[in-house]
């Protein structure tokens, strides 16, 4: 089943045109009970057939357990973002980034490719002074329009300081996760197990829950 | 679970200019929902240098599912809708600042400043407000301690997370009633709670009695939402049989209106008690150079079309505005 059509196709082709550096799509399936692994595996081989500078690894859970381990992969499917020198950033998606997600998914590859957009100087000090490591969990639904802006904003401070990583959930996917997280309105944030936040919150939010952590 | 792709063309591919902290703009607008769009491009090609401001650019309209009232469409998807929108203003280049909020605003020397959330401050000429509306709330015990677990504002957000739950709807508006439909197709029952009638468009009404999973109760007020770490149901009265009683339910989504987003402007601009700001009917408001559009304003009827032709008002004032000055 190919999710891209001609028009996306294009505009993708445009969009990645854009893009500085080499970017690696590694993926994570499984072979048993992953309902959407191998939907995730082919749309991510048709993500890496627009993009000149997308590369794409496909590993298994169990077979490249190492590399699960290196990259901290916990469930399947997932992806990792990858730089041109094969650096974890600390930009995960748990389950597949389709529907409305596949805005995050871009946003990700170009920011990871070295070609984001700049964060304002006062916000780049604020996030280069957090020491304490931070995990941010963005539970979504496909469906949400709003949840990618969410998935951007925790992925862009990953990026910018290697303290931080972060992840996409799609709710759906990992539902007994979700269960366990209370999540029953998306965007839901989850920063360092306990604290949470609902809602495309602006990234000064994210900042001033991380700073009293 | 559908994988249906959503693309987002005009924000992932815009090469959009940046707002300057040290222009002074002959016109900036904040919001960029139906009505900030359209003044966006009456700005531009009017020839105004003008920038646009937007926490949620596209606005309230990404959230709508399918609007079938907007002239030219029988029925199209919100998020293309405004797509649409979005893609015919950014062909005029016009500078954006996106996720990014209006905290405060002065006018001195007739020049507004505005304060941003990220910290910068921006300057401009004129300005036109149409910074909408948000989902009103009920008001009610258990309503704040639930939202986001089990409380909801957002139909096609959070509709998914309830599939074979039981869910509540509280309104009988238009909104209200595309909500009931749309989850009853996932979810195993569906109670539509409404205080007086259903306001409905005939249309709407006519397919949401269709459904078997769907209850409608009229006459019926939400007092409480309780329960644990989730919602496990609502306390509800019911005025004709003066009783009061429980629903069991997973899930509560509140459609019952909007209320304006004039926060920030409130001690510079007049407004009514409901927090809309009073505008005449060539959108300026009490602030000379100070034009507002759309759900912010006292405008009767908070729809796409009305919105956006009001947006397009407000950027011919403050053309005109401008051409006084000159
Ligand atoms: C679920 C739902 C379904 C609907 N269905 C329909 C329909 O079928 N047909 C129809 O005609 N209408 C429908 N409506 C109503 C319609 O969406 C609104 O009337 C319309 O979007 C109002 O446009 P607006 O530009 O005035 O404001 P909005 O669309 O609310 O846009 C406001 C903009 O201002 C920004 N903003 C707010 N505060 C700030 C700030 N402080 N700083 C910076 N930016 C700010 C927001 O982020 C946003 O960009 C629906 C509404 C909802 C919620």
């Amino acid at each position: 089943m190919a999710l891209l059509n001609d028009e996306i196709r294009t505009n993708l082709v445009e969009v990645f045109g854009k893009m500085k550096e080499e970017v690696t799509i590694a993926v994570f399936t499984k072979e048993d009970g992953c309902e959407t692994c191998k939907d995730t595996l082919d749309f991510m081989k048709e993500i890496e057939e627009v993009g000149e500078k997308i590369k794409l690894e496909e590993y298994d859970m169990e077979k490249d357990s190492k590399k699960a381990e290196e990259f901290n992969v916990e469930m399947t499917p997932s992806i990792v973002l990858l730089d041109s020198e094969g650096k974890d950033n600390g930009i995960k998606f748990y389950g597949i980034p389709a529907g409305h997600e596949i805005n995050s998914l871009i946003t990700g590859i170009i920011e990871v490719s070295g070609s984001g957009e700049d964060v304002p100087s006062a916000l780049k000090e604020r996030i280069a002074k957090i020491k304490t490591p931070v995990d941010i969990k963005v539970f979504v639904t496909l469906g949400c329009p709003h949840c990618p802006g969410a998935v951007a904003k925790a992925h862009k401070l990953a990026l910018e300081n290697p303290n931080i990583r972060a992840q996409m959930i799609e709710a759906q996917t990992f539902s007994e996760l979700s269960d366990k997280y209370n999540v029953s309105g998306v965007p839901k944030i989850i920063i360092n197990e306990d604290n949470d936040l609902v809602g495309n919150q602006p990234i000064e939010k994210f900042l001033e829950t991380i700073e009293s952590l | 679970m559908g994988f249906e792709l959503n693309f987002d063309s005009s924000s992932l591919k815009s090469n959009t200019k940046k707002i300057e902290e040290n222009v002074i703009y002959d016109v900036l607008i904040i919001g960029a929902g139906p009505a900030g769009l359209n003044s966006a491009l009456y700005a531009t090609r009017n020839g105004l240098n003008a920038g646009l401001i937007a926490d949620k650019y596209g606005g309230q309209v990404l959230d709508t599912s399918s609007v079938e009232n907007y002239l030219g469409y029988e029925s199209i998807p919100g998020e293309d809708l405004v797509g649409a929108f979005r893609e015919h203003v950014e062909k005029y280049e016009i500078p954006i600042k996106k996720d990014s909020r209006v905290e405060k605003v002065e006018k001195k020397e007739n020049r507004f400043f505005l304060s941003m959330s990220d910290g910068t401050e921006l300057k401009s000429k004129t300005l036109i407000i149409a910074t909408g509306s948000k989902p009103r709330k009920l008001n009610v015990p258990g309503e704040e301690k639930f939202s986001g677990k089990g409380v909801a504002y957002c139909a096609i957000c959070d509709g998914p997370l309830f599939q074979g739950r039981d869910v509540v709807i509280a309104g009988g508006g238009n909104s209200a009633v595309e909500a009931a439909i749309d989850i009853a197709k996932i979810a195993n029952k569906v109670y539509l709670v409404q205080r007086s009638v259903l306001r409905a468009e005939q249309a709407l009404v006519d397919k949401l009695e269709t459904l078997n999973n769907v209850e409608i109760r009229l006459g019926t007020q939400v007092k409480e939402i309780y329960g644990e770490k989730l919602v496990k149901g609502i306390k509800v009265y019911n005025k004709v049989e003066d009783k009061e009683f429980d629903i069991k339910a997973d899930g509560i989504f509140v459609e019952i209106g909007s209320v304006p987003n004039s926060g920030p402007f409130k001690d510079l601009v007049e407004t009514l008690p409901n927090g809309e700001i009073v505008i005449d009917c060539s959108c300026n408001t009490s602030v000379p150079g100070l034009f507002a559009a759309g759900d912010v304003t006292t405008v009767p009827y908070k729809q796409i079309s009305i919105s956006s032709g009001e947006g397009a008002k407000a950027a011919l004032s403050a053309n005109a505005y401008i051409n006084k000055l000159k």
